[in-house]
Formats: C-alpha cells, structure tokens, sequence
C-alpha cells in the first residue's frame, strides 16, 4: 500500500532528525548480520548512503518505490545488490541488508504504545519492505547475468579456431558437442575460412569424450557449409573406440578425409597444397 | 528489370552479383552468361555472390545450370565468396549445389581456374580430355 504524501513528510522529517543514530544502528546490525565479512567503515558508507536516499525520496515526495523522487533510491539499492552480488553473498544475506533498517527505524520511533506510531511503523516498513523486494530482484537479475556471462566466456574459451600453416586452420574440439557449441563452432570456423581465405581446415575430435549420431551429424554439417564455400575439411584425432564406434552407428563420412592424427591431416593437406600449386 | 555485368578478363568471364537475385534476374543472367562465353570464347567463369545475404533454392538451380551450360561450352564455372550464414542456411535446407565448384574468394577462384592446365588437381572427369589439357 502506497504511502499518503503527509505520511512521506513526516518520514523525511524524522530520517533527518534522527539521521545518525539510525546510520550507526542499522550499521551494527547489517556488520552482525553479515559476521565482519565487510569492513564496518565501508558498511557505515553504504548504510549512511542509503538512509540519506531513503530521506531524500520521502522528502521528494514519493508516496511509492516506483515514484519519480525514488529514482535515486532505487539505483542506489541495485548498486548494493550488484556489490553484494559480485562478492559473493547470498540472498538472504543481501536482503537483511535492508530489513536491518526496519528495526533501526523501530528504536527510533519512540513511545510504541501509541496507536498512531504503530501505524506510521507499518506503513513505512512496508516500503522498506518494498525496497527489499526489489533489491532482492536486482539481485536475482545480476547473479543471472552474471551465470549468462560465464556461459558465453565457456563457449569463446572452448571454441578457438588456429592457424596451423598457409591457407590451413584447425578447430581443436575440446568437450561433448551440444547443438549450441556445434552451432558455435560452425560459425566460427567458417568465418575464420573467409577471414583468412584458407582453403582448407582441420577439424580435431581429439578432445571430443564420445561421438554419437547427433555430433556426427553437427560436424557433417559444418563439413558441407564449409564445401559450399569452396574450403575442405580434414577431420582428424579419432581415437581407436571412436572409430568403433563410428562404424558400430553407421555414421558414413562419406568421401571427406579422416586421419588419425592431426599430424596425419597437416602432412595430408600440405602435400595436396603443393600437389595443386595454391 | 536489373541485369548483372558481366565483365572479362583475360580468359576468365568475371560475374559479381550485387542486387537481389530475383528469379528473373537469375535466369536472365543464365542467358547472357551462355552468349558471352560462345562470343568472347573464354574457358573460365567466376560467379561472386559475396554480397549476397539470401540463396534460394531457385537461385540454387539457376547456378548449378549455368554451371553444366558453361560446361557444354568449354567453360569451368566456380561460385566465389559464399558467406558463412549463406552455406549454414542452404546446409539446414539440404542444398549442397551438386556439381557446383567453389572457392572462398575471387583470387582463390582464379587460382582454381588457372591451375586447371598445369596439373588436374579436382579429378573432374572432363578435365582429361586432351583437348582441354593441350588448350593455349
């Protein structure tokens, strides 16, 4: 339930008279909280920073988290979750963070027997609760981000695409091939063909844990893409249960080369290099 | 309606497509590829489609045509300069332009054209007639 606009003044009003003494509470219960894994002088930086915005929204006038005067607030608290995100706090911990000034704020609203303090106590622990909430989301949204970021950092890291000699560049493969790394790979490599105009590649399966139709399939596929664009693949490192197991599936290779060894397949594409004079 | 120059250099007629392939562009270009090969007398073509971001299957067929026409006429036909996106949409499709020859880029396509009278790299079984090898 949204603040009344007098409720947000009286707020402001007394964030600000009682500035200090809330800073240094909510300070000692955010440090116990989170059991000195924070230096209390960088807490008391950020709670001080946060009670001032909290101040500043009432006295702007924000009867709601959403509300114009809040911005400043709001970015303020994904600045603190982003912070307690990256060094590695969970949720709770982030969370109690906020919660913490509600029971700072209850040591400073005075005589608790009174009816119309108990009211005001609810209606602005609604919007610290509101503002937990929405740190807790933050939160949520940057350790996702920050999981997508390692995804994507895993599939550039196992993907590389080398230049082994004039006009021949290999894809060492590293790790089961899923259709998102096959599709990687692929576009990779046929990129780097035409960056590099080289006409022929070397796909290594070295690396590659097991071979089923689907990745058989995946590097058929990059084989023909690459033909169509006038460049040969040479499929190299396929060790002795990979090649049973090639024949056991009847996977047919058809007419594209395969070597033991990535040595094999460099000798096999040097001497075809010369053969034709390119 | 747009057509598509046709250029030649030396013993090589060069094509670079740079508009939308619409069906009617292809098959005109079809035409005039097979009227300048029998004017000029040339024994290569090389068909550029590095700016083209779409290959249908219509376009598909219209190159591996002028690919066995030229071939009736003396003349290897390479397709250069396929962009990557291009080969993994025509792979998804099950296009593989049999009977097409192709190469990364112009300069690879020439090379390919001109190692053709030393030593017959490709096994093409055309390529053995003496008359091509004894040619120039």
């Amino acid at each position: 339930m949204p603040l009344s606009p007098d409720e947000a003044r009286r707020f402001a009003v007394l964030l600000e008279s009682h500035a200090e003494q809330l800073t240094a509470r909510w300070t000692e219960l955010v440090t116990r909280s989170l059991r000195n894994r924070l230096s209390s002088a960088e807490l008391q930086r950020q709670t001080s920073d946060l009670q001032r915005g909290f101040q500043q929204a009432f006295s702007g006038g924000a009867t709601d988290l959403g509300d114009g005067p809040a911005d400043e607030l709001r970015a303020q608290l994904s600045e603190l979750s982003n912070s307690r995100a990256r060094q590695g706090f969970n949720a709770t911990e982030t969370a109690v963070s906020i919660y913490a000034f509600k029971d700072a704020l209850l040591e400073v609203l005075g005589d608790q027997s009174d009816a119309a303090t108990l009211r005001d106590y609810v209606a602005i622990s609604g919007f610290v609760d509101r503002a937990a909430l929405f740190t807790f989301d933050s939160y949520v949204r940057i350790r996702e981000s920050l999981i997508a970021d390692q995804t994507e950092q895993l599939l550039e890291l196992s993907t590389p695409v080398v230049k082994l000699w004039e006009g021949v560049v290999a894809v060492p493969l590293v790790g089961t091939l899923d259709s998102a790394r096959a599709q990687v790979v692929m576009e990779r490599l046929l990129q780097t063909l035409v960056d590099t105009s080289s006409p022929y590649a070397i796909i290594d399966i070295t690396g590659v844990p097991a071979v089923d139709t689907q990745v058989a399939q995946h590097i058929l596929k990059t084989v023909v893409a690459a033909r169509l664009m006038g460049a040969d693949c040479i499929i190299s490192g396929i060790r002795p249960q990979i090649a049973q197991t090639i024949v056991a599936l009847g996977i047919e290779f058809g007419d594209i080369a395969t070597k033991a060894s990535l040595a094999d397949a460099l000798r096999h594409v040097i001497s075809r290099t010369k053969q034709s004079g390119r | 309606m747009e057509r598509v120059p046709v250029l030649k250099i030396g013993d090589i007629l060069l094509v670079s497509i740079q508009i939308d392939m619409e069906d009617q562009v292809a098959l005109q270009l079809q035409e005039d590829l097979a009227e300048r090969i029998v004017a000029t007398g040339v024994h290569g073509v090389i068909i550029d489609i590095s700016a083209l971001d779409i290959v249908d299957s219509f376009v598909g067929r219209t190159l591996a045509a002028i690919a066995s026409v030229s071939r009736v006429l003396d003349a290897e036909t390479v397709v250069v300069g396929m962009r990557p996106a291009v080969a993994i949409t025509l792979v998804e499709l099950g296009l593989s332009l049999p009977g097409i020859r192709t190469a990364l880029n112009v300069e690879l396509g020439i090379a390919m054209l001109g190692s053709r009278e030393t030593v017959d790299v490709l096994g093409d079984e055309g390529e053995t007639d003496p008359a091509v090898l004894t040619r120039e």
